[in-house]
């Protein structure tokens, strides 16, 4: 008997071990094979499923390198792309933490409809914003603008919903006698924000900024509306393009490209994957 | 708190209150402005005239006529394209939102047996979903599912003759499911942390009146979780309907419009054909289907989903 239930579950263990290398495999082995077809030759990529190659060649690199057109390259792509990103992120870290502030620690007039709204807007689908946002922007003159308007601006205005309402998840199981505390040492409503809610709410603020930093720079649908200079094309737009001039020739290439282009996001990831499973995890994020 | 008096007698003069007093008992009032004027420039607005655009034939370059019918809603009710477009977004929806949701439920509980290297695997597990919203993600799964792509090689190597996965409009949806599916990382981490607040009391209780793991899990766990399963039915539903990268880089759509998602014809009507109004239209559409389900989640809730009594739940 004894015997029985313990062979029974060394099977369960095996059977668990089997089911998450097998899933692992499916999961990342796409990934591995792509970074080895970029040190494959052209002739080689398709002609076998192994990550190795036996004779590694950088010509994918090479090419991934070079301009084109004389107005963009990768190098240059990048630049742009974190030329609206960086600012995207400061920018919503702000104002979702002045907006969580002020919704979280204070009473005022209209404060429960204007949190329903907040919480409404949660649920509204970008789909239908896109149509009318670019003619509201194209009416302003902001589509096309060198600056990146239409994709940086709205995020001075908390418009990314989603981290306010983690930061005010977060903000909860911050002690209100701290508040209290900094309001007897004679600190303004704005002092106690930046001296007693910022250092608490630090780790929340970080995994805001990392998501929000991910989820830029792989952003499509924005450049695509807004960005129509190639000199001002962000990866993302560079990368699809390139596959459409390619026409599928010079597969080591585009791969190559596509992987430069997921670097930073992939460092940024690796060097803070906790913070991104607890900002998902706790704070009730979309993922 | 709110209650002693209406919104209507919000700014009586009568009061003697000074205005520095007013400024000083509302100044959370302040703080959420910013918001606010986002929320009416960069939302209200756009939702307001978007619906009225769905009622004209707005066009970029041509100007705009207000129709005075619902001529576009109509049409989008009556033109084949755009039906089977409707068509395709619910198959890819219903499709996509369980599955997902099971794979990242049954991985998750896996996980939370004490699993050696349950970092490494979470990792694996997760990175999918960080970078698949990118156009590299897209590029690399139209190698993978090229006719001599990643896939077919394996298939080969066990004899399989693998099918066009991408020019075969049966298989292309498949394909472009297949992505989405492969992102379960994400759901997964919000399940994982969900179990980890399952008391292990419970499972010992359960496993001393001989429930065995299966039932453990039915009974037990998938109970304890219900407004986390709700969380991510939810935003995974609202995600799906607006599924667009996965498709307009992958199969443009195609093969014979198997993979033309509503919100490329949008794109397609909106920023190729310039037709502002029908595009608004299509959009409205969607948007109303998609309202429709996420009340009839909310409203369902009381029949399956079981909120703890101490918060009422996260």
């Amino acid at each position: 008997m004894q015997a029985e239930s313990k062979s029974k579950h060394i099977i369960s263990i095996i059977l668990r071990y089997t089911v998450l290398i097998l899933v692992g495999v499916v999961m990342v082995y796409p990934l591995l094979w792509m970074v080895g077809a970029t040190f494959k030759s052209n002739a080689e990529i398709f002609s076998g499923i192994g990550l190795f190659t036996a004779h590694p060649t950088l010509d994918g690199y090479k090419a991934a390198m070079g301009n084109y057109g004389g107005d963009i390259g990768i190098l240059r792509a990048m630049l742009n792309t974190f030329s609206y990103v960086i600012p995207k992120v400061v920018f919503t870290v702000i104002s979702a933490t002045i907006t969580a502030y002020g919704f979280g620690r204070f009473n005022f007039k209209g404060k429960g409809i204007l949190f329903a709204v907040l919480m409404s807007t949660l649920f509204l689908p970008q789909v239908v914003l896109n149509v009318p946002q670019f003619i509201l922007f194209s009416k302003m003159g902001w589509v096309g603008s060198k600056l990146y308007l239409p994709i940086i601006v709205p995020t001075l205005f908390a418009t990314d919903t989603y981290f306010v309402f983690m930061l005010i998840q977060f903000q909860r199981n911050v002690p209100k006698e701290l508040d209290e505390a900094a309001k007897i040492d004679g600190c303004n409503a704005f002092q106690t924000l930046y001296k007693v809610i910022v250092p608490m709410l630090a780790p929340a603020i970080t995994s805001c900024a990392l998501f929000q930093f991910m989820w830029s720079t792989n952003d499509f649908m924005g450049p695509l509306l807004y960005v129509n200079t190639p000199a001002k094309y962000p990866m993302a737009i560079f990368v699809k393009l390139s596959m459409d001039a390619d026409a599928g020739v010079s597969w080591n290439r585009i791969l190559a490209l596509s992987l430069i282009s997921i670097i930073p996001s992939l460092v940024i990831f690796f060097l803070a994957q906790d913070q991104f499973v607890e900002g998902i995890s706790d704070g009730g994020v979309k993922g | 708190m709110a209650k002693k008096s209406g919104p209507a007698k919000m700014a009586a003069p009568k009061q003697k209150k000074s205005f520095g007093e007013i400024c000083k008992k509302n100044i959370g009032f302040f703080f959420i402005l910013p918001w606010l004027v986002g929320f009416c420039w960069f939302k209200l607005y756009p939702m307001a005239s978007s619906l009225f655009y769905s009622f004209t034939d707005y066009n970029l370059f041509k100007g705009i006529n207000v129709l005075g019918t619902l001529q576009n809603y109509i049409d989008v009710f009556t033109t084949k394209k755009i039906v089977r477009a409707l068509g395709v977004t619910f198959r890819y929806s219903f499709i996509t939102v369980p599955l997902k949701l099971a794979f990242a439920l049954f991985i998750a509980y896996i996980l939370n047996f004490k699993i050696k290297g349950v970092k490494f695997f979470r990792t694996a597990y997760y990175i999918p979903s960080i970078l698949g919203g990118s156009v590299a993600i897209a590029v690399l799964w139209k190698a993978v599912f090229r006719d001599d792509g990643l896939l077919n090689t394996a298939l080969g190597f066990f004899g399989i003759n693998g099918p066009s996965w991408l020019s075969d409009p049966n298989w292309a949806i498949f394909v472009i499911c297949l992505l989405r599916v492969w992102q379960f990382g994400s759901a997964m981490v919000i399940f994982l942390a969900a179990l980890k607040g399952v008391s292990n009391d419970l499972y010992e209780a359960a496993a001393i009146d001989g429930a065995g793991k299966w039932r453990q899990f039915f009974t037990i766990t998938v109970p304890l979780i219900t407004p986390v399963i709700f969380y991510n039915l939810v935003t995974q539903l609202c995600q799906a309907f607006q599924e667009f990268n996965g498709p307009y880089i992958i199969t443009q759509g195609g093969p014979r419009n198997s993979t033309t998602l509503v919100s490329l014809l949008i794109y397609n009507s909106a920023f190729r054909q310039y037709d502002m109004g029908m595009a608004s239209a299509m959009a409205w559409v969607l948007f109303v289907i998609l309202m429709v389900f996420t009340v009839i989640a909310f409203l369902s809730q009381k029949y399956w989903v079981f909120y703890s009594d101490d918060d009422g739940g996260k």
